[in-house]
């Protein structure tokens, strides 16, 4: 048997030309996937960045937010409520908008405002530069550096803007996990002085953050806000239910899911498509193998193997030169995520394991078709 | 150990139905022994190739029965046939068939690959085989750099390897000049033929005909004359 293996992975890989043919068809296939599905999976990511990057354990908004920067402005009883609640340790606001920031030279330039709650700063990034206690003195910012960071020149402490024509003072430097979807630096200050930034709506409170005496008061928690007709998400539900948001009530997931499928189908008729003429190629020397006494089963075997040995190798290429060039856009771009998650590889190698059973399918039902005869009369 | 190699009865193969419908051999009954060097001769198209076809395990006959080395080859189901090609027959094709990118000692190690032997077993006797063809120093070169007659005498190792007691060869002369021709032939009577073998050659070639012991010629499907050869 394993004779028999090494001379079809002769025949394969001494046609090389071919072999490298159908190698880059698969590997094509399988990195555009796994491409597509790991800048899907950057984009969610950040679009949940605030939600990763402040850590709060639970989340409470209206019920109809569904993306944390259009967040509907929460009325003050509900922080009270939500403080009495049976379960709930302690409950802080968080202010989270938009800001219009105009630099020293004179421009303008959108930016995420995230006002955290002025006693204890719940949410706070880590500082790289200065000291969180600043945040308290007057006109305070934090900035976030991240690949945002420059729309703003590149501030350092002291730098001193137009935040929605109030002047502010950037105190600390911040790095987070996560960076946003929308482009937009990100300023932090305390709640009271976000609030006062924005021309003053009737409620300020964009989200409730809640941190649960345990996990098991949570599911309590969340009833009981909801009885104030308020939702209450942990943080992880929050996450998810943004990610939903761009899944499904966007375009974006459908355009990606249609980009995949596409890589599919290019990736199947490639593949298929090379292997079915290196079949017809090796016709005749299979009806050989045929004529001199080769089993059905024999040539099953090698067809089989023959495919299973390109496609594991396209698909160890097509990730290898995913995670390449995620590597490189890394280095070069800041900003840049995309992330291959253990789900995205699964998923592309189920798509490589159906490309090599329709690949080796076509090819087992002509090798079966041959008729030793023809290779008498040649 | 003379006596039937080859029982052939009433042998009959049609091509296409209708209009179109060709008979290629016609009611074919002979027999050959072990021992025996039996030529298959006659114009194109009378039906050489279809009647080795059937004998061969590789062509079902519409009608008529074939035995061969005591097996009834039409009445095995196909692995049983597959078998038969594997352990009893050795076929040197007319083009000969060697696959271009194995070396030589690879392709003839093909039969026993085949047969689940272990590959350094198959290569070691693979290259005795080599040796006994004359070609031991091209063991380890792609068959497409040799000469037409070596490739010949490869495709013969490959045959051979088996140790079948039917041989089959189609037009073994055909691509090669009369000398290299003969000498391959006077090989074959030599080393190749012995009294536990039967080999059919089929071959237009009328310079190799002095080495048949008996000359089968064929028309339009049908055997028309039996004769002894020169080396009988
Ligand atoms: N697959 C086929 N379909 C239709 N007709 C066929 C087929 N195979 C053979 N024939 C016909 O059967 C007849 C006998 O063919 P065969 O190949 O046996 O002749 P041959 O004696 O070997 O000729 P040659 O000396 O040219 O090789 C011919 O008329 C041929 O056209
Ligand atoms: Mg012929």
């Amino acid at each position: 048997m394993r004779g028999l293996l090494r001379i079809a992975y002769k025949l394969l890989t001494n046609e090389r030309g071919k072999f490298i043919a159908l190698l880059m068809g698969i590997a094509f296939a399988v990195f555009l996937m796994v491409m597509m599905r790991a800048v899907f999976s950057g984009i969610l990511r950040q679009s949940a960045a605030t939600v990763t990057n402040t850590g709060a354990k639970m989340w409470v908004m209206d019920p109809a937010v569904n993306n944390v920067l259009t967040s509907i402005p929460v009325p003050d009883y509900v922080l009270d409520a939500v403080r009495s609640t049976p379960g709930v340790r302690s409950a802080v606001p968080l202010y989270s908008g938009a800001g219009l920031v105009r630099l020293s030279d004179g421009t303008y330039q959108p930016a995420t405002l995230i006002g955290l709650d002025d006693t204890t700063l719940l949410g706070r990034p880590k500082l790289v530069e200065g000291h969180i206690e600043d945040l308290f003195a007057d006109d305070a910012v934090i900035v976030v550096r991240d690949g945002e960071y420059p729309k703003l020149n590149s501030p350092g402490i002291g730098t001193t803007f137009e935040l929605n024509d109030r002047r502010a003072v950037v105190v600390g430097i911040a790095e987070t996990p996560a960076s946003g979807l929308f482009g937009l630096p990100t300023l932090y200050t305390t709640f009271n002085r976000a609030t006062s930034y924005i021309p003053s709506p009737r409620f300020t409170i964009s989200y409730v953050l809640v941190e649960p005496t345990g996990p098991a008061a949570v599911p309590g928690i969340q009833r009981a806000i909801a009885d104030l007709g308020y939702l209450a998400l942990t943080e992880k539900q929050f996450s998810d239910r943004i990610a939903d948001f761009y899944k499904y009530k966007t375009g974006v997931g459908t355009n990606i899911l249609i980009m995949m499928v596409i890589s599919f189908v290019v990736g199947l008729s490639i593949s298929a498509q090379t292997f079915y003429t290196f079949v017809l190629e090796h016709l005749e020397r299979f009806g050989a193998l045929k004529a001199i006494g080769a089993h059905s089963r024999d040539l099953v075997f090698m067809i089989v193997f023959q495919v299973g040995v390109s496609s594991f190798a396209g698909y160890g290429l097509g990730v290898g030169l995913c995670s390449l060039l995620i590597m490189i856009a890394k280095a070069r771009l800041p900003s840049y995520v995309s992330i291959i998650t253990f789900g995205n590889l699964l998923f592309a190698l189920a798509a490589t394991i159906v490309i090599a059973v329709v690949s080796s399918y076509l090819g087992i039902r002509r090798v079966l078709r041959i008729e030793p005869f023809e290779i008498f009369r040649a | 150990m003379a006596g039937a190699a080859i029982t052939a009865t009433g042998l009959t193969k049609w091509f296409g139905e209708g209009d179109a419908r060709t008979l290629a051999v016609a009611g074919v009954s002979f027999e050959a022994n072990f021992g025996e060097m039996l030529f298959l001769v006659g114009p194109s198209g009378s039906g050489k190739t279809t009647l080795l076809s059937m004998i061969s395990g590789v062509l079902r006959p519409n009608e008529g029965r074939v035995v061969v080395a005591g097996l009834d080859v039409w009445s095995l189901d196909d692995n049983q046939r597959a078998d038969f090609r594997l352990h009893k027959v050795g076929f040197v094709f007319q083009d000969y068939h060697l696959f271009p990118r194995l070396t030589t000692t690879e392709n003839v190690a093909i039969p026993l690959i085949l047969r689940r032997h272990a590959w350094s077993e198959a290569m070691a006797q693979a290259r005795g085989e080599l040796d006994v063809v004359g070609l031991a120093s091209r063991a380890e070169i792609a068959p497409g750099k040799l000469s037409g007659g070596e490739q010949q005498r490869v495709a013969i190792a490959r045959a051979l390897i088996t140790r079948p007691e039917i041989l089959i060869f189609d037009e073994p002369t055909a691509s090669l000049d009369g000398d290299t021709g003969k000498r391959i032939m006077s090989f074959v009577v030599e080393h190749v033929l012995n009294e536990h073998r039967c080999i059919l050659i089929v071959s237009h070639d009328e310079r190799i005909f002095s080495f048949a012991d008996r000359v089968m010629r064929m028309e339009d499907g049908h055997v028309v004359a039996t004769e002894r050869g020169a080396h009988a």
